[in-house]
């Protein structure tokens, strides 16, 4: 308990920095195990309130009963929920045949753009951690966006200590990310910890499989596992050797590399 | 081997640090492999590309999940960034490729727990290696342990491994830095790293896992004094939250704390906590924690919360190390922001004193700039007082960075506390605060009262520059637009207070000052406006009234330099008025300027701004 506890601290110490530095600042909320996480650190840095809008970029693809949880949470916790959507590249067709990265692309990164460019958003707060693959383990705290919400892995600025950019040029925004240091298995542990509501996709219902990472209903496939309960899962986790973004399509060949240069979550 | 492990809970962040071509990625990709930490058939599949390209395997091309670093052709679909040995999970903090190497490696440094640093047995101890040792000193990495690779090009000589060892402790030993082991290893062959090695049956120290299953999760500061920078002040609901994460020390309900370097004091009335229960009553160092207090003080970010027997230091100078990463040097008297904890302030490089070459530590004096890369010894400037600790004795308040422009530039470790002349009328106004004895009417019933805040509208300049009719003109103005302000001229001191002086004492600045400031300090308790002017002091303004910035400190000073022609005002001047004077306008100046620093609220009759962070 006591290892949560550390990244609780420092997760609340980043979005207490994020707080304080950034006048227009919103928090990205997937509805999946790791934002949701994320969003109630927020409630842990902010003694029960949420002062700032969550950010949902709605693909139209997601699982119904994703949408359903969303919409309970945020009346329950009082949430100001602001959902986007690439109306335009809906209105055209977009969807994961043409491609899983132009799908991504179109619907989720031009959709986040959108918003972003839409509310005049300076920081945005992302569920990220390094353990999930290769690009997020090369994140900062507080990572910069150009104009164009590209991501420059290659020429980041330095980040020391406590210490973090939170001064940029005008129409750049920064990208903050309070779980970097979050494993799989901690996420689980902390749920379990603060009793965290949670979507039960993440449970067997007796059918031997479960979702173990929540996307686009097309893109996504659940794993086979029995684990019913939180603690199942932790068991489970302890023992695979399983990427746990394996049942995610756009993470195939070099599709997360170009996403997340152009500025995906 | 294959180690069967289970997924433990603790987590341990390590960095690897060394010259470029020392076998980094080698080291990481094989204690992976070891340690069987990497997704299933990866290790194969790898494997399988190699060959099908008539290439031999690397360990390295396991780790390397960007395609740029990659060797062409050899895709990895999901990298893990961390691997498990006995009930830990390391988590490797990487720096990005080769171009910029050494701000990533000290952005990794600065975040990781623990390092491991590399030296090629074959190239031996290169620049580099030296650079990397003194910055995980600076930068506070204590735990850390010397691998020398490669030992299979030196055909696992002792003498080749002893010859390293003995040089690079005699380097690390002249800034006291004492790794925790040396180890010789061979990463492509899995020498000393999981396994011992059968090549080296003369080193029978610990292998590389060994050494890192060593490494302590961070130590405890909780028995220092308590040091908490406060990091914002919420106001979500009835409660004033004063938030920060605590550097060092504990504390609990009813601890009395002191607020440096405003020298507010409050008791504290609860810890607040979101779904904690019981609410908690303690804290100790490393948690980000909120407390309310006592008495509504209004307190701000960047100032140190501490006990009372164990105050951090305050001043507007210090010695410090720093190394510069900036794309511009560092130069001498350009203006920077200081950010020393939750601190940020303004500051200038008063001098460079050397700069350190990290090879062999030799110095090279009468710079006038610090290059991107280079390190140095220098003194730093504050526009206004600091509080901070040395760096040998608290860590988090005792280092800091500087921003240029829109970038963190640089950062370093503070050495040596620099003596500014308002030490003593620092540490009088220290000593009042502590003993001043407060009615039941506290600041902010006050400023709740009267619609504003307390301040002192301070007017310097030369003879004849019309400070008198300012002020005698921006008081009648406050006073009319309903504000409670008071014009405090030195000629009522004179012949009042300072009727026990002599001719000579009155030409005493200091003196003066002194009397001057604290009369103001009373009537900025009072909740007053306070408009005064350097008159008193003819030509000594400045000096003047650098002590009643200090004496009154922290009520704000809204300092006003008139002159009639251009000239350079004193530092911290808030308005400049120069030429013939249009009084109305400077008055309005004056009046925005109270306002911008939230001591009036922007319109008459509503109730002020007083910068609470909600």
């Amino acid at each position: 308990m006591k290892h949560l506890r550390q990244l609780e601290d420092q997760s609340v110490y980043i979005l207490r920095e994020a707080y304080k530095h950034f006048n227009n600042l919103a928090m990205l909320w997937s509805m999946g195990k790791d934002s949701t996480v994320l969003l109630w650190l927020a409630r842990k840095a902010f003694f029960g309130h949420v002062p700032f809008p969550l950010l949902h970029v709605d693909t139209s693809y997601k699982i119904p009963a994703m949408i359903e949880y969303r919409d309970r949470l945020a009346r329950e916790w009082r949430l100001n929920l602001v959902v986007g959507q690439n109306k335009e590249a809906l209105a055209a067709g977009m969807n994961h045949t043409m491609g899983r990265v132009v799908c991504c692309t179109a619907l989720k990164t031009n959709g986040l753009k959108q918003l972003l460019e839409h509310k005049g958003y300076t920081g945005v707060i992302l569920g990220v951690r390094a353990d999930e693959e290769g690009t997020r383990a090369k994140e900062r705290y507080f990572s910069p966006r150009d104009k164009h919400g590209d991501w420059d892995f290659r020429d980041q600025p330095p980040e020391l200590w406590d210490q973090y950019k939170t001064t940029f040029p005008p129409g750049t925004h920064i990208r903050i990310h309070p779980l970097l240091d979050w494993t799989e298995i901690n996420i689980w542990e902390y749920i379990k910890l603060e009793n965290i509501p949670f979507i039960d996709l993440y449970l067997d219902k007796g059918e031997g499989i479960r979702y173990r990472s929540l996307g686009c209903a097309p893109c996504t496939t659940p794993i086979k596992s029995t684990a019913k309960t939180v603690d199942e899962i932790i068991e489970e986790l302890r023992h695979t050797t399983v990427a746990e973004r394996s049942g995610r399509a756009q993470d195939e060949g070099r599709g997360m590399e170009l996403l997340r240069k152009d500025g995906y979550m | 081997m294959t180690l069967i492990e289970t997924k433990p809970s603790e987590n341990l962040n390590i960095v690897i640090v060394g010259h470029v071509d020392h076998g980094k990625s080698t080291l990481l990709g094989r204690l992976y492999a070891d340690t069987d930490s990497l997704p299933d058939g990866k290790l194969e599949k790898v494997q399988a590309i190699c060959k099908q390209q008539g290439k031999d395997f690397e360990y390295a091309f396991l780790f390397d999940a960007f395609l740029e670093e990659q060797e062409q052709g050899i895709t990895i679909d999901t990298a893990r960034t961390f691997f498990m040995w006995k009930g830990r999970q390391y988590i490797i903090i990487d720096a990005p490729g080769h171009k910029e190497f050494l701000k990533n490696m000290i952005s990794g440094a600065a975040r990781a727990e623990a390092a491991l640093l590399l030296i090629d047995a074959l190239e031996g101890v290169k620049e580099q290696s030296k650079k990397h040792g003194y910055l995980l000193s600076l930068l506070g990495v204590r735990q850390f342990a010397v691998v020398v690779n490669k030992m299979d090009l030196v055909g696992y000589r002792q003498d080749v491994f002893e010859g390293i060892e003995k040089e690079y402790r005699e380097f690390l030993g002249q800034f006291k830095a004492v790794p925790s082991q040396f180890i010789p290893v061979s990463a492509k062959l899995g020498d000393n790293i999981a396994n011992r090695s059968k090549q080296m049956p003369w080193y029978t120290g610990a292998t590389v896992l060994e050494t890192l299953g060593g490494f302590q999760k961070e130590a405890a500061r909780s028995e220092q004094p308590l040091r908490m920078p406060v990091q914002d002040v919420y106001k979500f609901d009835a409660r004033r939250i004063i938030t920060g994460r605590i550097a060092a020390g504990r504390l609990k309900v009813g601890d009395h704390l002191v607020f440096s370097p405003s020298n507010k004091r409050a008791n504290i009335r609860t810890v607040e906590a979101f779904n904690i229960e019981p609410q908690p009553a303690e804290g100790q160092a490393g948690q980000s924690i909120g407390v309310t207090l006592d008495d509504q003080i209004f307190v701000e970010r960047g100032e140190i919360a501490s006990h009372q027997e164990h105050l951090p230091s305050v001043s507007t100078a210090f010695r410090a190390n720093l190394f510069w990463l900036g794309k511009r040097p560092l130069e001498k008297e350009r203006k920077y922001l200081l950010r020393v904890a939750t601190k940020e302030v303004d500051c200038e490089v008063a001098s460079i004193h050397r700069i350190i070459d990290t090879m062999d530590l030799a110095q090279q004096q009468g710079s006038n700039t610090v290059n991107k890369n280079q390190v140095a010894e220098l003194t730093l400037r504050t526009k206004t007082p600091v509080a901070f600790d040395l760096s040998a004795s608290f860590e988090a308040t005792g280092r800091f960075v500087l921003v240029d422009e829109y970038d963190i530039a640089g950062g370093g470790i503070i050495t040596e506390l620099v003596h500014d002349d308002q030490e003593f009328l620092r540490e009088e106004a220290r000593r009042r605060d502590f003993a001043w004895v407060k009615g039941e009417v506290t600041v902010e019933d006050r400023a709740q009262q009267y619609g504003h805040r307390a301040a002192v509208v301070l007017i310097t300049g030369g003879r004849h520059t019309g400070k008198s009719f300012l002020a005698r003109k921006l008081e009648g103005r406050l006073v009319a637009d309903g504000r409670h302000a008071y014009l405090l001229d030195g000629e009522n001191l004179r012949r009042g207070l300072d009727a026990d002086l002599n001719e000579e004492e009155r030409g005493q600045t200091t003196e003066m000052a002194r009397r001057y400031g604290e009369v103001a300090r009373l009537l900025t308790d009072t909740g007053l406006i306070v408009v005064s002017t350097t008159n008193p002091f003819g030509l000594a303004y400045q000096e003047a009234a650098q002590a009643i910035r200090t004496l009154v400190h922290p009520a704000p000073v809204i300092a006003v330099h008139m002159s009639k022609t251009e000239e350079e005002p004193p530092p911290n001047t808030d308005v400049v008025l120069s030429g013939p004077t249009d009084f109305d306008g400077a008055t309005a100046r004056i009046i925005d300027e109270l306002k911008r620093r939230g001591v009036l609220a922007q319109a008459i009759g509503a109730k002020p701004v007083f910068q609470y962070s909600i």
